[in-house]
Order: structure tokens, then sequence, then C-alpha cells
């Protein structure tokens, strides 16, 4: 079969001037993140130690009222809980053990963080150590914060799995740790192509159950499949792993470097690497062929959201023609993006932070074809006659890897496809 | 603390961004964390807004904390005022920002802003969505409405309306058109498309038409004492309701009343003989005070049905409901725990739901059939056609949205003519819905439960049991369960066939 890489650009991103403005920040925080969690690691239970707010965003993050009763829920604080800390702790281990006996199918507990309990110090360190000790071995209790004066909307999941990290069991074994919360199916295709080429011992943080093997030592690497995981990196690093780095594993191309940096860490041969992808990689380019169709030559700037967007951007530039006006993150972890900006060829404004205001004046000023932005401004931006695409997707769907790279050219090109459907004057 | 799944209600800042909201050249500055805009899609998405809420969030975060928080709130104050100009500004805090106590009405007075500047408290930790906007347009109202003069033909204000309101959009266009056929003028409706300049000449009219009591009766209370306008008391949601609101406005107006009923189609189609069959249906009543005191008047009434329980999640309406429900005689359910309030439907085990977006959640996993008569909202809460709850044409929308989940009546009776045709089923359901109900009934589960519940329960022996599933699904929780009460009440322990037919007659109606 022929190869078909493209070119590396003369010019990346890796050191373009960043414009950084401290404004309005239109963001979700962290908690959003247990939206997608609780349905990963199945018998988890994620309570939100917070207000009535905390509650309320996250029945509303999750679009609709997901039925069934929910492994989420908010301890909402009260008049009571804040006039003395002691009794907050008390009442905590309270609703925990309400919460349990209501629920014996949980076996780790997650006591999240928000922004009252941050500024009110609650200790859920300590909670979380008082209730492991209480209901061990059955369930086991963690916790991290997810409030949005410390999180940004995916640094959520990064708090989560950093926090489990140290409660991983020792291992000296040469294993690969996978890292992130990717759907079931995507995980398990994943895997596979990794089997296929003799990579087999692969764990993946986070686990789908409990009692699923996940542990780290000194011969652990680790790669990430989602480019907001800084914290768990570095929680990593601690317990002695590697980190292999890789351009994020969207689209065909970001999918090839990404499992070629693991093939060549674990000395996979080229010939068995090709054998592997060849047929996938082609499948994924025709998919993505196709989307590319309404997407080449448009242009797209991104608003801050999940921190996907350098890698985004890069997979929209190189394999579907477009072009990237700006590009806005909430943080850019170079360790962990460098590949991808390293692709990104220089050109587009790379944004960090956000004051919302000046960044919509930008964007009305560009005109792009294409806007990624939040759920809050994406109907006032179409009824300004600029087409949109809710970055809240990009997390929620299937979109990593090969079999996934066309829908993700879909997501975005859909958008444009429906406006030019639309014809709503009259005929003449 | 207490620990919460669900929740009717948001914080009471998300009750002062609905007034916002609603309102034009009116612009909120929140002393709020990053991660507070959430807020915004509410109204973006939900309701499909065209336009940001008119809201700036300060996005403090862990940094600023402890340096310059208050700075941040009074830039944040600033920029807002130069970008966009408004006519007045209120401020406030969210649950965060009013743990860190700066005092953001405190900060914007000092700062000699060009416009009125209103400092809001709404106590996060204690109140809620409704009581946030009920006292948000009321601070607004109490800070800007001035004695005026009155308008010379008979004029009223529509308050109450907000963003994000369950079909507030309709209601008011329906009242509007009600009003001023009996010759009333709409002065200015507010919060719902009002300038604070309109809020100025709230006086200008000659009485206030409260639509809703959980948003405007504050403010209505104040007009009344300061500004001399008195306002209605009836909530013209049911047909009845509408002809005494109108009689109400008449009073208050000294014209005729004059309704204009020729749209009106209610009372026929509930007296036509397909609707027989909603005789007598149990219904549960759940939502905000306003919604279920209006709708339990037209479920017995108007539609018929019998109304087995009701309640409301919003506490200030507390004692209405309860005192309604004494003169309904069933048993008030004050909650905001949505746990509470499927349990107390799983127990009545009603025929219809009458609720919010929750319990029609609660009837899906119950298979019992819901119709939505109140806030929280959902998308689907904003329909494109025109769809009042208020008024001749609110009437209608009811009598249409209340039958819809029901089995229609000529079907109830195929449906039992046809129970054993592979296609017409129980687990068919009504052939106006299209899909299938699979998730597990109440019917099946509750055997489980009967047996292991007390002494003196009683069991179904296996032939009555087999009877049973030979009566329509529809009817089947109604007659289990008829069946058991009357069998306790008799002192019978084992439910045979006899037991079965005898309750039948016992309840025959």
């Amino acid at each position: 079969m022929t190869r078909h890489d493209a070119t590396p650009p003369t010019r990346g991103c890796r050191d373009a001037p960043v414009l950084k403005q401290r404004g309005q920040h239109e963001v979700f925080c962290g908690l959003t993140g247990i939206i997608w969690l609780h349905r990963k690691m199945q018998d988890a239970f994620f309570l939100v130690v917070g207000s009535r707010t905390c509650a309320h965003l996250l029945q509303s993050a999750a679009g609709v009222m997901i039925f069934a009763e929910p492994r989420f829920g908010t301890a909402i604080l009260e008049e009571t809980d804040l006039a003395g800390l002691a009794d907050a702790q008390v009442e905590l281990e309270r609703e925990v053990e309400r919460l349990l006996a209501r629920r014996p199918d949980i076996r780790q507990l997650f006591l999240v963080g928000s922004c009252p309990s941050e500024v009110i110090k609650l200790d859920l360190a300590r909670a979380a150590e008082r209730l492991t000790m209480r209901h061990a071995p059955k369930v086991r209790v963690l916790n991290y914060s997810g409030s949005g004066i410390e999180t940004t909307f995916t640094e959520g999941e990064d708090a989560c799995l950093a926090s489990m990290v140290p409660a991983l069991p020792e291992t000296q074994d040469r294993e690969l740790m996978l890292v992130g919360a990717l759907p079931d199916v995507v995980e398990d295709q994943a895997r596979d192509l990794l089997a296929q080429m003799g990579i087999d011992k692969v764990s993946v943080l986070p686990a789908r159950h409990a009692d699923d093997p996940v542990a780290v030592g000194p011969n652990t690497v680790f790669a990430l499949t989602q480019p907001f995981l800084g914290g768990t990196h570095a929680a990593l690093e601690r317990r002695g792993a590697r980190h292999v780095p890789a351009p994020l594993p969207f689209g065909e191309e970001g999918t090839t470097a990404w499992l070629a940096a693991l093939a060549q860490e674990f000395g996979v041969e080229r010939a068995r690497f090709d054998a592997v992808t060849d047929a996938p990689r082609a499948r994924a380019r025709r998919a993505v062929k196709q989307a590319a169709e309404t997407l080449t030559g448009k242009s797209v700037f991104f608003f801050p959201d999940s921190q996907l967007e350098i890698p985004l951007a890069r997979f929209l530039t190189r394999e579907c023609g477009m072009q990237a006006l700006e590009v806005g993150t909430p943080y850019l972890h170079k360790a962990i993006l460098g590949p991808d900006l390293d692709l990104l060829a220089e050109g587009p404004q790379i944004a960090e932070g956000q004051d919302v205001d000046l960044q919509l004046e930008r964007c009305r000023a560009a005109r792009p074809d294409l806007t990624v932005c939040g759920l809050g401004l994406a109907n006032p931006l179409e009824a300004e006659g600029l087409t949109t695409k809710w970055a809240i997707e990009l997390v929620f769907t299937p979109v990593h890897f090969y079999e996934q790279a066309g829908d993700l050219a879909g997501l975005f090109s859909r958008p444009l496809r429906r406006r030019a459907a639309l014809h709503l004057e009259a005929a003449e | 603390m207490k620990l919460t799944l669900w929740t009717y209600e948001g914080p009471p800042h998300v009750g002062a961004m609905r007034v916002a909201t609603a309102m034009t050249g009116l612009h909120y500055v929140l002393h709020a964390p990053q991660g507070d805009t959430y807020a915004d899609l509410l109204f973006t998405m939900i309701e499909r807004r065209n336009h940001r809420p008119p809201v700036t969030y300060t996005t403090f975060q862990a940094r600023d904390l402890g340096s310059d928080t208050a700075n941040l709130f009074k830039t944040a104050c600033q920029n807002a005022y130069e970008r966009f100009k408004p006519q007045a500004m209120i401020v406030g805090a969210s649950c965060t920002a009013e743990l860190i106590q700066d005092d953001p009405g405190g900060m914007a007075e000092q700062m000699g802003l060009p416009c009125p500047v209103i400092a809001l408290e709404l106590p996060s930790y204690q109140r809620k969505e409704n009581f946030g906007a009920d006292e948000t347009f009321f601070q607004i109202t109490r800070a800007l409405a001035k004695p005026v003069e009155k308008t010379a033909h008979v004029s009223c204000n529509l308050i109450g309306p907000t963003a994000l309101g369950f079909r507030h959009r309709d209601d008011i266009t329906e009242l509007t058109g009600m009003l001023a056929d009996m010759g009333v003028a709409v002065n200015v409706c507010a919060p719902y498309g009002a300038t604070p300049s309109d809020i100025a000449r709230l006086g200008a009219a000659h009485f206030n038409v409260l639509m809703y009591p959980e948003t405007g009766e504050a403010a209505c209370r104040w007009m009344e004492r300061e500004l001399d306008l008195p306002f209605t008391k009836t909530v013209p949601i049911g047909v009845g309701a509408t002809r005494d609101f109108m009689a109400e406005v008449a009073s208050l107006t000294g014209l005729t009343p004059q309704i204009d009923e020729s749209r009106l189609r209610l009372p026929w189609y509930s007296a036509s003989v397909d609707s027989t069959y909603l005789t007598g249906k149990r219904v549960f009543l759940f939502g905000d005070g306003t919604h279920v005191a209006t709708a339990a008047r037209i479920a017995r009434d108007e539609m018929g049905f019998e109304v087995v329980g009701m309640g409301c999640y919003n506490r200030e309406m507390a004692r209405p409901i309860r005192k309604l429900a004494k003169e309904y005689g069933v048993e008030a359910l004050i909650t905001d725990d949505y746990l509470e309030v499927e349990a107390a439907i799983e127990a009545l085990a009603p025929e219809m739901i009458l609720g919010t977006q929750m319990e029609r959640m609660i009837g899906k996993r119950l298979n019992i059939p819901c119709a939505v008569i109140s806030a929280p909202v959902h998308v689907q809460d904003y329909p494109a056609r025109y769809s009042p709850q208020m008024g001749i044409e609110g009437a209608n929308v009811i009598f249409d949205t209340w039958v819809h989940p029901l089995v229609m009546g000529l079907e109830e009776h195929l449906l039992h003519m046809f129970r054993d045709d592979f296609e017409f089923n129980d687990a068919a359901g009504a052939s106006h819905h299209g899909g299938h109900h699979t998730t597990s009934t109440p019917e099946t589960r509750q055997p489980e439960t009967t047996e292991e519940s007390a002494p003196g329960t009683v069991i179904w022996l296996d032939e009555a049991e087999r009877e049973l599933k030979k009566i329509p699904f529809f009817v089947r929780g109604k007659a289990r369960r008829n069946t058991e009460t009357f069998a306790a009440n008799q002192g019978v322990h084992e439910i045979g066939i006899d037991t079965l037919y005898e309750a039948k007659a016992h309840y025959a109606r």
C-alpha cells in the first residue's frame, strides 16, 4: 500500500505567541465531568458537597434530566452547615451512610468539592479517609475538587483521575496504561489495535469497575487519550510511571501518530504496525474525506472550552482542509500538547484563558465559517448569522481513533450542511 | 446538609436572571466563580433565546480569593456599564460569592455609576429560584416605580411573567387579547419585555393583573400599598377561573364583563360522549402552587376527574395548597424531594399524573401517563405553536394536553375486546403514542412488595392473578389496588376470583 504520510509544517505553533486575556470566562466548572464519568465507572457514585447551584448545574448540563436514579447527587450545604464546621463533617457522614445503605451496588464513592465547600475549607480529604476506614474494603471513598474556582470543565476529570492514582496498587510489570475516560466501544477499539500489535498488557484509567486490575509502578508507561489530564500526568509520574508523548488520537493522522509512538516504545516492527493499521487508516481517510468536502477551504474559530481545541484544530486543518483563525483553550499544557502544536501550522491566533466579550468582538470581526463554542453562546451567535458547533458534544460523543474519525469530521460538517440545506425565504 | 438528586428549583440568583433576561435595558452583574455561567444555557438552549442573557459574571478563581475579588467585581461592573449602557443595573452575589462577603451592593453604590444600581440580597443557602425572581422584581419595582398620573383609559399591568417561565410568552398574548375585548389596555407587562423606564410608569395603570404569584406577588403587594394599585387574585387558568377572573376585572374597573367564548371548546369537548371515559379518572397533581391549584379545579370541575393527591415543591405556597387539599379531601404533599413525590405516586397508583417534567419521568418509570402543567421547564415546554395555559385558548390547550396521554374512549373498548390479539395487546399501549411499553409496570412489581409487607397482607391466588391479567393494562393497577383494599377491609387474606369480582361490584360506579 502506498503511504500517504503528510509532512509536518515547517513552522508549527509550539513557540507561537499566546494571547492571554483576563475577563469573564464563559466555561463550565469541573463538576460537569461527572456527567460522563458516572456513566464510565459503573459502580461509582459522585457526591458533590456544594450548593443548590451545583445541583442545578449538573441537572442542566446533563441537558435533559436523565432518568433512573442517577449515580451522582449533591449534598446541599445549608445555613447550619456554614455556621459550624464540625457539624458539616457529621452531617456528611450521615448522608453518606444513608446513601450507601440505599445503594449497596456502590463500590467507589467520590466526595467532590465545590466552590462553597472550598471557600469554607471543608476538609473532604479527612472525610474521605474516615469514611474509607469505616466502609473498607467494600467501598473506597476518594475525594477531589471540581470547583469552578480551581477547575475548568474537563479539568474535573483530570482531578478525579489524579485522585485515584495514589490509591492504585504498586506493580513492577512492564505495562501500558491508557489514561482518559472513553466510551467503552472506543476503548475496546484501542485495546484491539494494540493487541494486534502485540501490546496486550494494557490497563485503562478509569476502569469500568472498581475491581478491574489497574496498577502502577516504575515500569509502567502511560499514554493520554485526552489532552486535559495534566494533573493525572504529574500524579502518575510521581508513582514512577513514564509518559509516552504523542499527538492525541483524533483523526487518521493523530491516531496513527499516537499508535506509532506506542509501537516504538514497545518495539513493534514497522511491517506489523502497517499490517495492523493500513486497513483502518484507509477507512478513516475515506470517511473523513466525505465530511471534508464540506469543510475544505472553510475557516474555524475556537472559543476555549474542553482543552481539545489544539488537537482538533490540528485535525481540521490538516485532514479536513480548514483554516484556523483563532484557537482558544482554557489552559495550554505544552508538555502534553507539544506534539499537536508542532503539527498545527503557524497562522492561527493561539489564546489561553478568556475575556468573553473581547473574544466575541474578535469572532464577529473574523466572520468564521464555523465557530466552536459552548452552549451559552451557540444560539446567540447563530442568530447573528454565524454557524456554530457546540463544543460539549465533543466530550459526550465517541470521537477518538480511526473508526470515529469520520464521525468527528461529521460533527463539524453537519452545521455547515444544515445551514446550506435550509431555505426559509420566499421563493422570490 | 441534604442529599439532592434532582431539583425542582435552581438557586435564587437564577430567579434574578429570569427577571433580568425577561427585561431589556437592564444589566445584572453577578459576583460568581467561573462555572456559574452555565446558567446562560438555560436561556439560550432550553428557551432558545437568541441573545445572551444580560448578565456579567465576575468569574473569580481560587487565585483571586483573598487578593482582589472586590476589584474584580468593580472592574466587571464598570466594563459592563460601558459596554452595555443599561438604563439600570442589578448587582448581587451567587452562593460562593455570598460566602466571601465582598458586598457587591455597597461597592456598586460607591462607584457612582450614571444609572440606578439596585442591590440584591438573595440568601442562597435558605431560599430558591422563585423567591429570587419575586424578590428581584420587587426590588426593581421598589427602586424605580414612582407615582404617576393614571392613564385616561382603563389600563392594567401584567405582572409576573419571566424568562424561562412555563408558557409565559403565550399567556401574555392571550390575556392581552381578552382584556382588550373588554376594553382594558395593557399599560406595562413586566418583567417580560419591560425596560427600566417602563417600570417607572407602572403606576399609570388602574390595577395589576397578578399572573404568577410565585414571581410577582411581592411587587404587587408593594404597588397596592405605595401606588394604590389593586391586584387580581384569580389566576385565569381553566374555564371557571377565566370567567371568575373576568368578573374580578369587571368589579375592579366597573366595566361589564365580556368574554368572547366563540373559540372556547373545552366545555363541549368535555360534555361530548367520547369524554365519558374521563369520568372519575384518578389523577395526582404536582408542580408549583399556582399551576397545581388551577389544575385541581379544572381536573375536578371541568374534566370530571377524581383528584387523589396534590402537592407543590415551592414552600411559599404550602399554606394555600394545604388548604385546597383539605377541600378536595386529600393530603397535601409539600416537598422538593422528587423521591418523596415518586413514593407518593407509587402508593396512590393514579391513572394519570398532572405534574412537571420530573413527574413525567416518574410516570414513564411507573407506566402512568403524565401531562405537564408546570415548571421546571424543558425544551419541550417551548412549543413553536401558540399554546397558552391562560384564558380561552389556554383551556382548549389544556384539554388537548391532558387527554393526549390517555387511551382514547372507543380505543379503550377495542383494547379490551382484542386483548389477546398479538398486535393489539397490553404491551402495545395506546396507538397514538407509537412505541411499546417495555418498562416494568407497577402491577408486575407489586406482588413482591405485598409478600414482603406486614402481617395482614393479602395473597393473590393463582387463578385470581390470571383473571387479573385479563383486565386491560390501563385499569389493571386500579383493579389490583381496589381488590386489595376491599380484601383488607373485609379481613380476607387470600384473593380468589370471587374476591376480585366482589370488589368490582363494590367499587362499581
